[in-house]
């Protein structure tokens, strides 16, 4: 059961990457972006990571996808990926080298696939979590908010007019 | 019970999507967004690697991830749309300068 379960939540993930990398429409990148964001909660949820679960829906699917969009409704003049490539041959390229990529790291984990199971399994809460960053991860948290207060301030002056 | 392999399997073929994404388009925002995707991979990969080995810290770290890439969507889309508004065209090809 659990297997159908992450096949077809898989095939989705899968499928919706394909469609944002293939789509010529940004709009529809986007919105494939939020299924495929959308069916990595799920994961999460499967692997027992609730708070990443939820992290991941409100975060990313949420905040972040609106402001791309929002980005894109302001960009959308934009003529991009009309007539013909200057680099096609460079872009052909770039499926066999994908290819090769991906092979090199399904090896490189394949060599990491016995890894010893840990003794107890680790139940992903907001409780046990919140613990653990206000514990162990208090510093990096911390920083953390400074890092977003930067990019706040960084933000505000690139999106200044210039008079 | 789904062994965590298959997870980090599906994490290497995100990951992979995401860089061909990089390579293939022109459009800076899906350049941007298949960098969301292989952030996504990574973090889908630390979370079934720390439920393998049996504790939280791999869940801390794809929180903090989280929120460095929030910071750069920001800064991302805020240079992007600066460069539009000089540029009025939006093709990662014509970006080939440091300064103009």
């Amino acid at each position: 059961m659990a297997h159908v379960a992450f096949f077809a939540i898989a095939a989705i993930a899968v499928a919706s990457a394909l469609g944002l990398v293939m789509r010529p429409n940004a709009i529809h990148g986007a919105l494939f972006l939020v299924v495929n964001l959308g069916s990595v909660a799920a994961l999460y949820l499967m692997l027992g990571a609730e708070f990443l679960a939820a992290a991941q829906v409100i975060v990313y699917a949420g905040a972040i996808m609106v402001l791309f969009v929002f980005a894109i409704m302001v960009l959308i003049p934009g003529k991009e990926e009309s007539g013909p490539d200057p680099r096609r041959g460079a872009r052909i390229l770039a499926l066999p080298v994908g290819g090769l990529l991906l092979l090199l790291l399904v090896f490189v984990v394949a060599a990491r696939w016995n890894t010893p199971r840990g003794a107890l399994v680790p139940n992903g809460s907001a409780a046990a979590v919140g613990r653990l960053l206000f514990t162990s991860y208090l510093f990096p948290f911390e920083l953390t908010s400074v890092l977003l207060l930067a990019a706040m301030v960084g933000v505000l002056l690139l999106a200044r007019r210039r008079a | 019970m789904v062994p965590e392999s298959y997870y980090v399997a599906l994490s290497a073929v995100l990951f992979s999507i995401g860089v061909v994404g990089v390579v293939i388009r022109r459009n800076p925002l899906v350049i941007f967004m298949s960098i969301e995707l292989m952030l996504n991979a990574a973090n889908l990969a630390l979370v079934a690697f720390g439920q393998r080995i049996g504790n939280l810290d791999g869940q801390a770290v794809v929180f903090f991830v989280m929120a460095v890439a929030a910071a750069e969507v920001a800064v991302g889309l805020a240079i992007i749309v600066t460069i539009f508004r000089v540029r009025r065209r939006l093709s990662v090809d014509d970006l080939s300068l440091m300064r103009w």
